[in-house]
């Protein structure tokens, strides 16, 4: 297990350790009470608004904030960018990290979550959009899982092993990719089925449609914003080869999220028109579709598009957020804001403190094992017995 | 085997997919079981005195209310279904006329909730009724989120054993050839049980003889591509909570075009990434063959320029000079072969350099 240089933080009681255990703490005590005490005690939810914060940040956030997983492999491996190939490794193991926390997240949220396999092993509910979106996601974490695994394997010295994965990568990349653009769109489509009850300005049958190419920008904004993050703060585990691309793949993919920022924004408003929605702009509802729109990605759209042109890598970075805040802003109005927009204020949903507590708690969760993990294998830089073996 | 067994499962995905995508193709034309049983609402007959839900706490055996249902006081508040209330009235319209709604599961030909539960646990009986089998649910509530008329409800307060709860039309008594509780109870007869297609006749036949008693809607006949309960009203619907922008689109034909995508993205992606992988493979061995030309010939031209200037060097020096003439023109070979791998020495210069500058 040979790991270059060095071996994580130097003290265990750093601060980044203190605020992360005390968070992880009131996380463990929330989970006894949720799981204890019922739903009910611990969330804001009622019959009227069945899906809260939990679905709309842990779920629908999750799974398109993880999408640099098959936005990163596909480009390197299908569209043959190889210069992107520093940056699938850190790419995977967020999809991966992330998927595998929407999975436990989810266990709050369903009322006898231990029935989560009854889906796909007992009963079959193949009229359902959300019966795609489990079975999708069931097996896209197994192929992230089985892509993440030659990290591990080098990190294990297991070479037979990983050279299997490792002949894989085409095949898993493809399948990778097709279910990903069924249980993106899906996540989407889930709200087709009710039209009575998302605001008209975001309910569309193109939702699927506008869940999956969102879900493109949003990986790729991830892969910049996290290369970023990790640059700064887990700097000394990066060897020449990543350091030496990070900046080509922060401008590649800069390029393409701008693009695919703008033909987002342009989907969107073919929406509004087709459905004729025009009128609706000019209410409190309307204000916010803007807001969304020119705030989150017409303007990051223009952002990235500069800091290509100018090489302007810390503007391409500032767009990453706003394009990663908008997803999240565009999941929070779709599933929150404006689901339920028919009823009166007093039957709103906010979420409860509790509920914002295990957000918190799972976030941190995956920061901390993300941590583990890269000061550990092979992430971010190549292992030394494998060098340039891909 | 690997690759196989995930072909199989994402074959399986499609077939499991595609399947009721055609199914529903087909549903657009379901117009509910033949003499499958419903119930008519007269908002016009209805006194609000609640002993249709009294009935039906009786007979579904739920929890004692706070209230008894001989208090009235509880209709000015409007009110929901929950978990322990299967039905309520709820008061509308002015004090001097009121008008009074019951609301309870709709019953939908199509159901929304069954439609989008994942492990089918609604179901709809020919008999009329929706019906739910606690058994296999897993407690997502996407029923909840899907149904348009905001009835299932769920017990948040049980930790282990939360149900959806929602009116079964008393699907068990009928079995046993009687009414469903509500309607038994009824004593102006606002609630008429009987198969949907007489109730049907019914409705358009009081209508027909009293225009002006009642506006000329039969709510339920088509929303949401029909309910097995039927609505006639006085006032117009939206004025007793009901709405009316529903459309008559069901909730399959919703989700069918989603539903329909699935085995063509299936289908069609591996074979469009699958193409555009082996043109980009092409492309960069084409590419990397012309790269290895192009240094070949570089090597080529260099060491034949190289061997020139020695043999013309060779040429004019005398023979005492030769010996150190031939290693200055080697190191010249040499210095001119080395461009060849510029990509490396270049590289790790740099590489030295940002170390350096960053650390
Ligand atoms: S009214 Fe709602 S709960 Fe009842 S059958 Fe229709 S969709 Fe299902
Ligand atoms: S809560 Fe239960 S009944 Fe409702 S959709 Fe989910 S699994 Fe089906």
């Amino acid at each position: 297990m040979s790991t270059p240089a060095n071996n994580g933080p130097k003290s265990a009681f750093n601060t980044f350790n203190l605020v992360a255990g005390a968070i992880l703490l009131v996380g463990l005590v929330l989970t006894v009470l949720r799981f204890t005490q019922g739903i009910g005690p611990v969330t804001n939810l009622d019959d009227n608004n069945p899906w809260g914060l939990w679905i709309g940040f842990d779920l629908l956030c999750g799974v398109a904030l993880a999408a640099g997983g098959y936005t990163t492999s596909a480009a390197c491996y299908i569209f043959g960018l190889k210069r992107f190939h520093s940056a699938v490794r850190p790419a995977i193991l967020t999809a991966f990290l992330g998927y595998a926390l929407v999975v436990f997240a989810l266990q709050y949220d369903l009322g006898r979550p231990w029935r989560l396999p009854y889906p796909i092993f007992v009963s079959q509910g193949t009229t359902s959009l959300l019966f795609e979106v489990g079975l999708c996601v069931m097996l896209y974490l197994t192929v992230l899982f089985v892509e993440f695994t030659p990290a591990m394997f080098e990190w294990l010295g297991w070479k037979k092993i990983r050279k299997v994965v490792v002949k894989l990568t085409l095949v898993l990349t493809i399948f990778g990719v097709v279910l990903s653009t069924l249980h993106q769109s899906s996540l989407g489509a889930l709200y087709t089925i009710a039209p009575s009850k998302l605001h008209p300005l975001w309910y569309s049958t193109y939702m699927p449609l506008y869940f999956f190419v969102s879900s493109i920008a949003a990986g790729m904004s991830m892969v910049i914003f996290e290369g970023s993050m990790s640059h700064k703060k887990l700097h000394r585990m990066m060897d020449e080869e990543y350091l030496k691309h990070h900046d080509g793949v922060v401008f590649g993919f800069g390029k393409a999220a701008a693009l695919v920022l703008f033909g987002y924004f342009f989907i969107k408003m073919m929406g509004v028109a087709y459905d004729n929605n025009w009128h609706y702009l000019v209410s409190g509802y309307g204000l916010l579709f803007l807001t969304e729109m020119l705030g989150f990605v017409a303007l990051p759209c223009f952002l990235y598009g500069v800091g290509v042109r100018d090489r302007n890598l810390s503007l391409i970075k500032k767009a990453s957020i706003i394009t990663v805040l908008g997803i999240v802003f565009n999941r929070f109005n779709v599933s929150m804001v404006a689901f339920n927009y028919h009823l009166p204020s007093s039957e709103r949903y906010f979420p409860s403190m509790m509920e914002i507590g295990i957000s918190v708690f799972i976030v941190t969760l995956g920061v901390v094992i993300f941590r583990f993990i890269t000061t550990r294998m092979p992430i971010f830089f190549e292992h030394p017995d494998y060098k340039g073996d891909h | 085997m690997l690759r196989r067994t995930f072909l199989g499962m994402l074959g399986a995905t499609c077939v499991g997919a595609s399947l009721p995508a055609g199914a529903e193709a087909a549903g657009k034309e379901f117009k509910g079981y033949p003499g499958s049983k419903g119930v008519l609402f007269d908002a016009t007959r209805c006194i609000g005195c609640r002993k249709c839900e009294a009935a039906c706490n009786k007979v579904n055996k739920l929890p004692k209310p706070e209230k008894s249902f001989d208090d009235l006081a509880v209709l000015d508040t409007k009110r929901r279904t929950d978990a322990k209330t299967h039905t309520v009235v709820n008061k509308y319209g002015t004090p001097e006329h009121p008008v009074f709604r019951k609301s309870q599961c709709n019953h939908c030909l199509e159901p929304a909730c069954a439609s989008a539960c994942f492990v089918k646990a609604f179901n709809k009986l020919p008999n009329g009724a929706v019906v739910y089998d606690e058994s296999v649910c897993v407690g997502c509530r996407y029923c909840m989120v899907a149904c348009p008329f905001e009835i299932p409800t769920y017990e948040y307060d049980e930790p282990l054993t939360p149900r959806v709860m929602k009116c079964d039309m008393c699907a068990p008594r009928q079995a046993k050839g009687q009414l469903p509780g509500c309607v038994a109870e009824c004593p102006k007869e606002a609630l008429i049980f009987g198969t949907r297609d007489e109730l049907i006749k019914i409705a358009r036949e009081r209508i027909r003889r009293n225009p002006d008693r009642y506006v000329d809607h039969l709510y339920g006949e088509d929303e949401m591509g029909g309910t097995s309960w039927l609505y006639i009203s006085g006032v117009p619907f939206n004025k007793i909570g009901m709405r009316e922008d529903l459309g008559t689109k069901s909730a399959p034909e919703l989700t069918a075009g989603a539903l329909a995508a699935v085995p063509m993205v299936a289908g069609l992606w591996p074979v469009l990434l699958g193409g555009i992988y082996a043109v980009t493979k092409r492309n960069s061995k084409v590419a990397d063959e012309e790269r290895k030309e192009a240094v070949e010939s570089a090597i080529a031209k260099a060491s034949s320029e190289a061997e020139k200037t020695l043999s013309e060097a060779l040429e004019k020096a005398d023979v005492a000079n030769k010996r150190q003439i031939e290693v200055e023109v080697k190191k010249a070979v040499e210095d001119a072969l080395k461009p060849v791998e510029p990509e490396e020495s270049a590289e790790s210069g740099e590489a030295e350099n940002s170390e350096k500058e960053e650390s």
